[in-house]
C-alpha cells in the first residue's frame, strides 16, 4: 500500500470504530494486524473477517503492566510495526445530576491512561526505528468542557494534549502522530443517544481516518472534515455563553 | 491471546524446552536499536546485547531463554542481506569479543575471539610477514562472521575458503555445552559450523593458519577483457600460475561486448624479490590512504559519488572504467602494490555505500559449474539488460568445492551484481533475482548467504533436499533443541512457514 504500513496494531479493534478501521487496512493492503480489545469472541470474529494476516489479543487496557510485554509479543509476532492506532475508548452513560467516580474513573482510565501505556512504548519504539505512524481517536468532544460529559471531555481533552506533546516529540524524527477527532459515528458507543447531529457510519470514518493517518506530517483531523470549522467556531466562543447554551 | 513461541518449531523440540525460570517480562527498552543489513536494504529492530565475555554471551543465551525470544549472532554486519539480522528478538553483537588471544610469528598462527576482525588479524601479523590465506574485499568483517559465511577470497580456486584454514575453534553450544572442533575432533561440527550462518553455535575461539609472505607487496597486472568468452579464457590460461585472479565486468555492455571488463592478476614476490620486505611488510606501509591526492577527505567522496549512482551515471563510469583500462591495460608488466591495497577494493571510498541511499542496495552472487558458467552469466547479463536493471558493479572470481556442509562453492565460477533498490524499484529487483535464481537452479549452481537477500524457500526444495543440507539440519536440531539461535536469513530459508 502506498503508506508502507505493512504491520499494524489497533488497540480497541473488538467493535466500532477499530473494527471497522482494522477491516479498511486489511482491504488496503495492510498484511499483518494485531487486533487487541477484551472482547475475544469479536475479535475472533473480525479476525475471520480479515484473514490470514490478522492476530488478536485479549487484553483490558487497564491492565497497565501487561502493556510492555504485550507489545513486544506482537511486534515479534507481526514481524515489526509500521502503524499503531489507539481506538479503546469508553464513554459511560451518567444523567445531566450525576456525579459518578467509578465510571469517572474508568473513563480515565481506558481513555487516558491506558493510551499513554500503549503508545509510550510505540513512542519508543518508532523514535529508534525513526520511522512509524501512531494514530489516536480522540474526539471533538475534548475541545470543549461539556455539561453533559464533563470527564469523558477532559479524558479526550488529556489525550489531544498528549498526542500533541508526542508530536512535537518525534516529528523531528520522523515519526507521525495523529489526532484524530470524530463527530458522532454510528457505533455501539452512540447507540441510544439522541441529538447526534451529521452521524456518519463506522466505515465511512474508517476511510477517512486512514486517509488522515496517511499524511505523513501528521497533526489533527476532523472526520468529516465538515466539523473542523464548526469546532473553529465552538472553540472560540466565550465561557460566559458557551455556558448558556445546551452543547 | 494466539501468540506463537518462536522457540518451538517441532514437538520434540518441544518436549526439551525448559520452563522459563521465572514470569515472562518484556525485554529492556534501553536495549532496543535499529540493526541495518550492510546493504542498508533490510532494516529490523532488536534488543541488542554486546558482551565483551563468554559469561557474558551466556547470560544473554540465558535471558533470551527466559524471556522465550531467539538469539541472532551478529559480528560486523558486514552481510550484505539478512544474515546478521534477527528483528523484535535478542541480536548478540559480538563486536566486543575482540581479543587476540594468541600470536605464534614462528608458526604463523592465530587464535582470536570471534569478533576480532581481518584487519585486527593481518595487522598483528603482516611484520612477521605473515599475511592471511583467505581474505575479503573489505578487512571489516569479523572472523566469527568469516567462519560462520566461510567467506572466499580472491584465490578461492587455490588455497578454498576460509574454512579451509582454520585449524581449530570452541564454540558455545545453546545448550551450554563448549565443544572443541577440528578436523580431528568432532569433526562434523567443525565442517558444519563453518558456513553454518551462525545458527549452529557462537564461536569462542578460533584458531587460524596464515600464509607466510616475502614482501609487502604483490605484482599487479590488470588484463582487459572484450568480453566474457576472453575473462573465461584469461582466467583458464591464468589460474596456474597466479595466486589472485579477479574480474570485474561492464554489465552495461551488451552483444559481442557482453561481459567485457578488466581482470587483475596478483602474485605473491618470491623470497629475495623484495630488496626491502622489512619496510614494504610495516602496517603503515599497507595502510590505505585516507585521503585523495594527499589532500582530499576520502570519507567525502561517497558523496560525489552519489550524483553518478544512477543508470545514466553509471553506464557512463562503466565505460570510461572499461575503455582506460584498454588505453592503459594489458601492456605487459603490471605494477606493484600492497597487500592491503589489493585484497580490500571495498574500503577504498569509506562508506561507498551511502552513495546508494535511501534504499541500499542488494548484492546477487550465484556460483555456476565451470561447463555451464559463460552461458548463465550470458544470459544474467541479458536478463538484467531486458528488465532495464543493470547492476552497477559486477565481479566475476574462480572457484572450487571444499568439504564444508553448506558450501556454496562449486569447481566454477561465481559473478557478484550490485544492484541499487529504491521503494520503487524494490518488486521489480526482487522479481528478477527470482529469473536469475532459475538460471541459477538449472545450471546446478549455488548461491551464497553471506550477500543473499531474495532468495524465496520455494526455489530452495532441491537444495534443502540434498544429503548434505539434510544433515546440517540434523545438527542444528541436535545442537540447538530449542531452536535457540536464529537469523532473519535461517527463518527465510529454513524455517516452516
Amino acid at each position: 500500500m502506498g503508506s508502507g504500513w505493512e504491520r499494524a496494531i489497533i488497540v480497541g479493534a473488538s467493535s466500532g470504530i477499530g473494527a471497522a478501521v482494522a477491516r479498511e487496512l486489511a482491504r488496503q493492503g495492510c498484511r499483518h494486524i494485531g487486533l487487541v480489545a477484551r472482547r475475544e469472541t469479536e475479535l475472533s470474529q473480525l479476525a475471520g473477517e480479515i484473514g490470514e494476516g490478522a492476530r488478536i489479543y485479549a487484553h483490558d487496557v487497564t491492565c497497565y503492566d501487561q502493556v510492555p510485554l504485550l507489545f513486544q509479543q506482537i511486534c515479534r509476532d507481526l514481524g515489526g510495526l509500521d502503524l499503531i492506532i489507539y481506538a479503546a475508548g469508553v464513554m459511560p452513560r451518567i444523567t445531566a445530576e450525576e456525579y459518578a467516580f467509578e465510571k469517572d474513573q474508568s473513563t480515565i482510565r481506558v481513555n487516558v491512561l491506558g493510551a499513554v501505556a500503549w503508545l509510550n512504548e510505540a513512542a519508543q519504539r518508532f523514535a529508534v526505528a525513526q520511522s512509524g505512524t501512531i494514530v489516536g481517536l480522540s474526539s471533538v468532544a475534548g475541545d470543549r468542557g461539556r455539561r453533559g460529559q464533563p470527564v469523558y471531555c477532559a479524558s479526550k481533552a488529556a489525550f489531544d494534549t498528549y498526542l500533541e506533546g508526542l508530536r512535537n516529540r518525534l516529528g523531528r524524527l520522523g515519526v507521525s502522530v495523529v489526532t484524530i477527532k470524530p463527530g458522532p459515528v454510528d457505533t455501539p458507543m452512540t447507540q441510544g443517544l439522541d441529538k447526534l447531529p451529521m452521524l456518519i457510519s463506522a466505515d465511512e470514518a474508517a476511510r477517512q481516518i486512514v486517509a488522515a493517518a496517511r499524511r505523513k506530517t501528521g497533526g489533527i483531523a476532523y472526520v468529516p472534515a465538515k466539523w473542523r470549522p464548526i469546532m473553529f467556531v465552538i472553540r472560540h466562543i466565550p465561557s460566559f455563553l458557551f455556558r448558556k447554551m445546551n452543547i | 491471546m494466539s501468540a506463537p513461541n518462536p522457540l518451538v518449531l517441532s514437538s520434540d523440540a518441544a518436549e526439551r524446552v525448559p520452563a522459563p525460570l521465572r514470569e515472562p517480562v518484556p525485554l529492556p527498552a534501553d536495549h532496543l536499536e535499529s540493526v541495518s543489513a550492510w546493504g542498508m536494504s533490510t532494516r529490523v529492530l532488536s534488543h541488542v546485547y554486546r558482551p565483551s565475555t563468554v559469561q557474558g554471551i551466556r547470560h544473554v543465551f540465558t535471558l533470551a531463554r527466559e524471556r522465550g525470544v531467539a538469539v541472532g549472532l551478529r559480528g560486523a554486519g558486514r552481510s550484505y542481506g539478512d544474515a546478521s539480522l534477527l528483528g523484535e528478538n535478542v541480536s548478540l553483537d559480538l563486536t566486543r569479543m575482540n581479543r587476540i588471544l594468541d600470536w605464534d610469528p614462528q608458526a604463523g598462527i592465530i587464535r582470536a575471539q570471534p569478533g576480532v576482525t581481518i584487519r585486527q588479524v593481518w595487522q598483528c601479523a603482516i611484520e612477521d610477514g605473515w599475511w592471511p590465506y583467505v581474505v575479503p574485499g573489505t578487512m571489516f568483517p569479523t572472523l566469527g562472521g568469516c567462519a560462520a559465511m566461510n567467506i572466499h577470497g580472491k584465490n578461492n580456486w587455490k588455497v578454498g575458503p576460509i574454512g579451509d584454514h582454520i585449524q581449530e575453534f570452541e564454540i558455545l553450544l545453546p545448550t551450554g555445552d563448549v565443544r572443541r572442533c577440528s578436523r580431528a575432533e568432532n569433526a562434523d561440527l567443525f565442517h558444519a559450523a563453518i558456513g553454518g550462518f551462525g545458527v549452529l553455535g557462537c564461536f569462542l575461539s578460533i584458531t587460524l593458519e596464515l600464509k607466510r609472505v616475502y614482501s609487502g607487496l604483490l605484482h599487479v597486472e590488470p588484463i582487459p577483457v572484450d568480453n566474457l568468452t576472453e575473462m573465461m579464457r584469461v582466467f583458464e590460461e591464468r589460474m596456474e600460475g597466479a595466486d589472485y585472479l579477479v574480474g570485474w565486468i561492464d554489465c552495461f555492455a551488451g552483444g559481442r561486448e557482453t561481459g567485457r571488463g578488466l581482470i587483475h592478476q596478483a602474485n605473491y614476490l618470491a623470497p629475495g624479490e623484495d630488496p626491502h620486505p622489512a619496510q614494504t611488510l610495516r602496517v603503515q606501509n599497507q595502510e590505505l590512504p585516507d585521503t585523495l591526492f594527499g589532500v582530499f577527505p576520502k570519507g567525502l567522496l561517497w558523496r560525489f559519488m552519489k550524483p553518478f549512482t544512477n543508470n545514466v551515471g553509471m553506464r557512463a563510469v562503466n565505460a570510461a572504467k572499461y575503455h582506460l583500462s584498454r588505453r592503459h591495460g594489458g601492456s605487459g608488466g603490471g605494477h606493484t602494490q600492497s597487500h592491503a591495497g589489493f585484497a580490500f577494493l571495498l574500503d577504498y571510498v569509506p562508506d561507498w555505500k551511502r552513495a546508494y541511499e535511501p534504499g541500499g542496495l542488494i548484492q546477487y552472487q550465484s556460483f555456476i559449474p565451470a561447463a555451464q558458467a559463460h552461458a548463465v552469466f550470458t544470459e544474467q547479463i541479458a536478463l538484467c539488460q531486458r528488465r532495464g536493471l543493470v547492476p552497477y558493479l559486477g565481479v566475476f572470481k574462480r572457484h572450487r568445492p571444499d568439504p564444508f556442509l553448506m558450501t556454496h562453492s562449486v569447481d566454477g565460477y561465481s559473478f557478484a551484481l550490485d544492484f541499487k533498490v529504491t521503494r520503487a524499484n524494490r518488486k521489480q529487483v526482487w522479481g528478477l533475482a527470482a529469473e536469475m535464481d532459475r538460471l541459477v537452479i538449472e545450471a546446478g549452481g549455488r548461491f551464497y548467504f553471506a550477500k543473499d537477500s531474495t532468495l524465496h524457500p520455494a526455489r530452495l526444495e532441491r537444495y534443502r533436499d540434498e544429503e548434505r543440507v539434510r544433515k546440517f539440519l540434523a545438527l542444528k536440531r541436535a545442537c540447538d533443541p530449542e531452536n535457540l539461535l536464529q537469523t532473519e536469513l535461517y527463518r527465510r530459508l529454513f524455517t516452516e512457514k
